[in-house]
């Protein structure tokens, strides 16, 4: 991983694109700003990983599954 | 075109069935598309079937049948991406996890399944600022 220190409102480019800058430092927190062409999607790192989770447990499928939303429609 | 599914054996699909996620779906990021398929028997749920990989299906659902308030705006950089003109052009759907019981099957309503209807294009977008979570229960 690269390491860089950065102060209050320096920036740290990526590639020609992308900029991210310290807005605030607050304790253990830190507020950034990120420029990115729209292409790019930004998340906070853990709902990303919490969707993608989520999405391979969705993939998980089983024919008792599906029987039973047919059961449930028929009760319907 | 002729494809191969999880639950509708080798079918024929027509062109403009298929679905572009140009960005994947996170987790599948290489699978770019997919086709929207009925589940015979349980008309309240359809599959979204890769078109790449035989095994790849979600169970989906029109959200809003379950969740009579469900609620979320688009950030502008999801429309321009989607390329929707007009609300009436989007579809919405959500991905069920399912389980051995009802009741604990679960709807993602933090992350829908947004489609432009007029271009096919889709993505699944992780809404901000939500308090929808990934496991809304679908039957309480």
């Amino acid at each position: 991983m690269l390491v860089l220190t950065r102060k209050l409102n320096e920036t740290i480019k990526i590639g020609d694109e992308i900029e991210v800058t310290v807005l605030a430092v607050n304790g253990d927190q830190v507020k950034l700003g990120i420029q990115a062409p729209k292409s790019v999607d930004i998340h906070r790192q853990e709902i990303y990983e919490e969707i993608r989770n989520e999405n391979k447990s969705a993939s998980q499928i089983t024919l008792h599954a599906i029987n039973m939303l047919k059961q449930l429609s028929k009760k319907k | 075109m002729k494809i191969s599914t999880s639950y509708h054996g080798d079918i024929e699909i027509d062109n403009q069935q298929t679905l572009t996620f140009n960005q994947g779906i996170p987790g599948f990021l290489e699978e770019t598309k997919f086709v929207i398929l009925p589940l015979p028997g349980a008309e309240a749920f359809q599959v979204l079937q890769s078109i790449q990989t035989k095994e790849l299906a979600f169970i989906i659902t029109d959200p809003f049948q379950f969740f009579l308030d469900y609620d979320f705006q688009l950030e502008p950089q999801e429309i321009e991406k989607l390329q929707l003109q007009q609300a009436e052009d989007a579809a919405v759907y959500v991905l069920l996890t399912m389980s051995d019981s009802v009741e604990k099957i679960t709807a993602n309503l933090q992350a829908p399944v947004i489609i432009n209807t007029k271009q096919q294009l889709a993505k699944q977008v992780i809404l901000m600022n939500t308090a929808y979570e990934t496991k809304h229960r679908l039957f309480e």
